[in-house]
């Protein structure tokens, strides 16, 4: 029966998601924004206590992390609200708090998500309770990731790899690096494979970390990797060059977290909408809905929280089909393309509508007018969405539709 | 067959009928019939119908509320089947016949008749009143709507209007409404019906109403006008939206004296919209719909928003579905445009705002089987399909080019149907 409601079961999640996004994160909001670099040492309690719940499987995923595909376990063909919606509920919240202090989670990264998503089990096991970055950008390589120039050559028991690697989120902070490289340059995207290299591995060279717009308490680093001598067993995934499943593997990860980056987009947003309602609730402006009459504000505010709505409603969608085994790659782009486009608009215009105290680093909406912008670009920025949208519909390959 | 013959044909029936008597108003009839033909209003109802009850009930029925404990995007079965019935009916009968329609400002009545013995006036009607579903009918009549409107938007709004009145009499009619009405609604012989809510005039708010209804007597009198009515030259049955001596609007049932005149708009023009006069209108005090509750008014204004987002939604695939395979078959430069990105990214705009506009107004649909409060999500719906259905009418017209501009193709028709929905208030309901 169609029911577009946040399920009841995720009620308490989503509340303690809230307490900590309002007592953890706000609070430190500023502070990690101002400086820059500082790692957030309240996050590291946090991530024990999350760790636990999540071992208590309390949590559904609070985090970033586990969003690998499960099929219904015992065997029910109905309808499922699963973990893929559960973690985007919980990121909507966290993000609402502070997207740059979700990301900056540890043990919460985009490469934990991309062990759980392909690692086997033996290395899940290995791997578990360590914070994992991902590297896939390069100086030449951002959107194009099937261009990466990064190589990996067998020798002996390892692989060596040398490239150079960037923007990676949490590179300098994390225990491990999933580094993308390509193990025969002629050979395309098949041939593109992750390697999870231990941080303090000496052939990878911390060259900077990035000064940034914005989701500046997340850092961001750069790296050169000089022979890095990578373990045989630390490639995720089979070291084989498979050209008919192609990306298969590594792009597996984007189809399962670009929802997630929906999410934070939608969390941003809300908390842009909730402190501009509340900011004119000061000024003495409700929001009618029924009736936004002749008011210009109001009508502007309904236009945004509708954008925000459809932004919402688009994630929970992707997610929920994921949960239910159905193929989501086009909703998956959908949802990030509109929460992408909605976060930025948003925020941009509810510092509009809320004049000097928006655009003050008094009060946080001028923070998140700046967190947001980045939320419409990394996991695929909206061209590629777009891109990814259009070739699906059109039936169209990436070499007739560039 | 001219429009003024037609007119006196419908005045000459009007003369004869009994209810004039009966209702002793014949003499008030006959002064507005001469003063409102100056303005080229005539009388509607050119069928001459009187609704009398069969049978009465002991107590009005109703449609049960029901609603999900999880996130579902699944459709019942019921839902499923009138969903593709009406699909398959849009493409194969409602397409082909949209554009004489659209020119002609008027829906073939053997349409009409099909549709009407598909069952679709008894989408909200409760079983026992004669309907098909127990359960309440927001999401299958929006499911039905943009299916509907896929094949045709004024289409639709033809077919839909009659549903609409039955969807607000077993919603909010007392159990003589409810015995007097439905039966025909949902009979062989539908009659042309509408909720007229809308008024002529700029910046409109439905809560700002200037129809009045006061009382007099045992009846309440209503003056004013009302705008965009489906079929309003051929109404029989109308729900007029006015507002009462305390200031509250309400819905009043009117039958007999109803004086219309067609205006056709930009788009929609398959409705055979129209203006109904209303001057010095009596009904008997019985004619109130929902004892006047303003929370019932307020309900039919959110809930014909909801229908007129729905068929925004089936509008707006229609295009989507349109231009698909034209920007791939079209060829500018030696390749087909749609390997251009301006051209691409375009029609993946259209997809994704679409697919927004499906979801906020299902959820507010299903909000309103629930029985919960929907009034915010359906002013989201409306503000999100007013300005991205536009927007895709204009896209869809743009990636045509100079032949998106002519009638040869249906998007010019469909960039005029889809500004409808952000204007419209009232004419039918989901």
């Amino acid at each position: 029966m169609i029911n577009l409601e946040t399920p009841k079961k995720f009620r308490p999640l989503i509340e303690q998601t809230k307490q900590v996004a309002e007592h953890v994160y706000r609070p430190i909001s500023r502070r990690y924004d101002r400086d820059e670099h500082e790692r957030p040492k309240e996050l590291d309690m946090l991530a024990a206590l999350i760790d636990g719940m999540e071992e208590g499987g309390e949590t559904g995923g609070a985090g970033a992390a586990g969003v690998k595909r499960t099929a219904s376990a015992n065997g029910d063909t109905g309808n499922r609200n699963g973990s893929n919606m559960s973690t985007a509920l919980s990121i909507i919240e966290l993000s609402a708090g502070d997207v740059g202090l979700l990301l900056a989670m540890p043990r919460q990264g985009l490469g934990n998500s991309a062990i759980a998503s392909v690692a086997d089990d033996e290395q899940s096991a290995r791997f578990a309770g360590r914070w994992a970055a991902m590297a896939i950008t390069e100086p030449e390589a951002g959107s194009d990731s099937a261009a990466i120039r990064t190589t990996a050559v067998l020798d002996g028991d390892h692989y060596v790899l040398n490239g150079e690697k960037i923007y990676v989120t949490s590179g300098e902070r994390a225990d491990l690096v999933v580094v993308w490289a390509t193990l025969d340059k002629s050979a395309g995207r098949a041939a593109i494979k992750s390697f999870v290299v231990e941080r303090s591995n000496p052939g990878m060279i911390l060259e900077r970390v990035e000064h940034k717009l914005g989701i500046r308490a997340s850092d961001t680093a750069a790296f050169r990797l000089e022979n890095c001598r990578v373990p045989k067993e630390d490639l995720l995934g089979t070291p084989d060059i498979d050209t008919k499943r192609g990306f298969g593997g590594v792009m597996q990860t984007f189809d399962n977290t670009r929802p997630l980056v929906a999410a934070m987009a939608v969390g941003v947003a809300q908390a842009c909408l909730e402190e501009t309602r509340r900011l004119f609730g000061e000024a003495g402006v409700e929001i009618d809905y029924e009736n936004p009459g002749r008011d210009a504000a109001v009508a502007e505010f309904i236009a945004m929280e509708a954008d925000y709505e459809a932004a919402r409603l688009l994630t929970l969608e992707a997610t929920w089909m994921a949960d239910n085994s159905k193929p989501n790659s086009l909703h998956a782009s959908y949802a990030k393309a509109k929460a992408g486009r909605a976060c930025v608009d948003i925020a941009l215009g509810c510092v509009k509508l809320c004049g000097a105290l928006g655009y003050g680093e008094e009060l946080l909406l001028e923070k998140w007018a700046r967190d947001a912008k980045i939320l419409d670009i990394f996991e695929g920025t909206q061209q590629i969405q777009l891109l990814i949208i259009a070739r699906q519909l059109l039936k169209k390959t990436s070499a007739e539709l560039k | 067959m001219n429009p003024t013959s037609l007119g006196l044909r419908a005045v000459r029936r009007l003369a004869s009928n009994d209810a004039l008597d009966r209702l002793g108003v014949r003499e008030r009839v006959e002064k507005i019939v001469y003063r409102s033909t100056r303005d080229g209003f005539k009388a509607a109802n050119g069928a001459g119908r009187t609704f009398v009850a069969a049978s009465r009930l002991g107590k009005p029925a109703r449609q049960r509320t029901a609603g999900s404990e999880l996130f579902d995007l699944t459709p019942s079965e019921d839902q499923q089947m009138l969903q593709e019935s009406f699909r398959d009916f849009a493409a194969a009968r409602l397409r082909p016949a949209a554009l004489d329609a659209d020119a002609k400002a008027m829906a073939p009545e053997e349409l009409l008749k099909e549709l009407a013995e598909l069952g679709l006036t008894m989408i909200g009607v409760p079983e026992e009143l004669g309907g098909v579903m127990t359960e309440r009918s927001a999401v299958a009549t929006v499911l039905t709507a943009e299916a509907l409107a896929h094949g045709d938007m004024g289409l639709a709004v033809a077919a839909l209007a009659p549903g609409g009145v039955a969807t607000a009499l077993s919603l909010w009619g007392d159990a003589d409404h409810q015995s007097t009405y439905l039966p025909a609604l949902v009979g062989d012989d539908v009659p042309a019906a509408a909720i007229a809510l809308l008024e002529p005039r700029a910046l409109f708010d439905p809560f700002d109403l200037k129809t009045t209804a006061k009382r007099q007597g045992d009846d309440y009198v209503l003056d004013g006008i009302k705008a965009m009515v489906p079929r309003a030259a051929q109404a029989e049955l109308l729900l007029v939206a006015a507002r009462m001596d305390n200031g509250q609007n309400a819905l009043f049932i009117a039958e007999d004296g109803i004086l219309a005149r067609p205006t056709p708009a930009m788009g929609v023009r398959a409705a055979a919209t129209g203006e109904i006069m209303l001057e010095g209108l009596r009904v008997p005090a019985t004619a109130l719909l929902g004892d006047g509750d303003p929370a019932v008014y307020a309900e039919c204004v959110r809930r014909a928003r909801l229908a007129w987002c729905a068929l925004s939604v089936g509008t707006a695939q229609a295009v989507l579905d349109y231009v698909i395979p034209y920007v791939n078959d079209r060829k500018a430069f030696g390749e087909p445009i749609s390997h251009r990105q301006a051209v691409a990214f375009a029609v993946a705009d259209i997809a994704v705002e679409l697919e927004g506009m499906r979801l906020i107004t299902l959820r507010a649909a299903a909000r309103a089987d629930a029985g919960k409060s929907f009034a915010r999500e359906v002013a989201l719906a409306r503000h999100l399909c007013s300005e991205k259905g536009t927007r895709i009418g204009s896209e869809g017209v743009q990636l045509l080019g100079g032949h998106g501009y002519v009638k040869e193709h249906p998007v010019e028709r469909w960039y005029r149907d889809l500004r409808a929905t952000g204007v419209m208030e009232g004419g039918l309901l989901a």
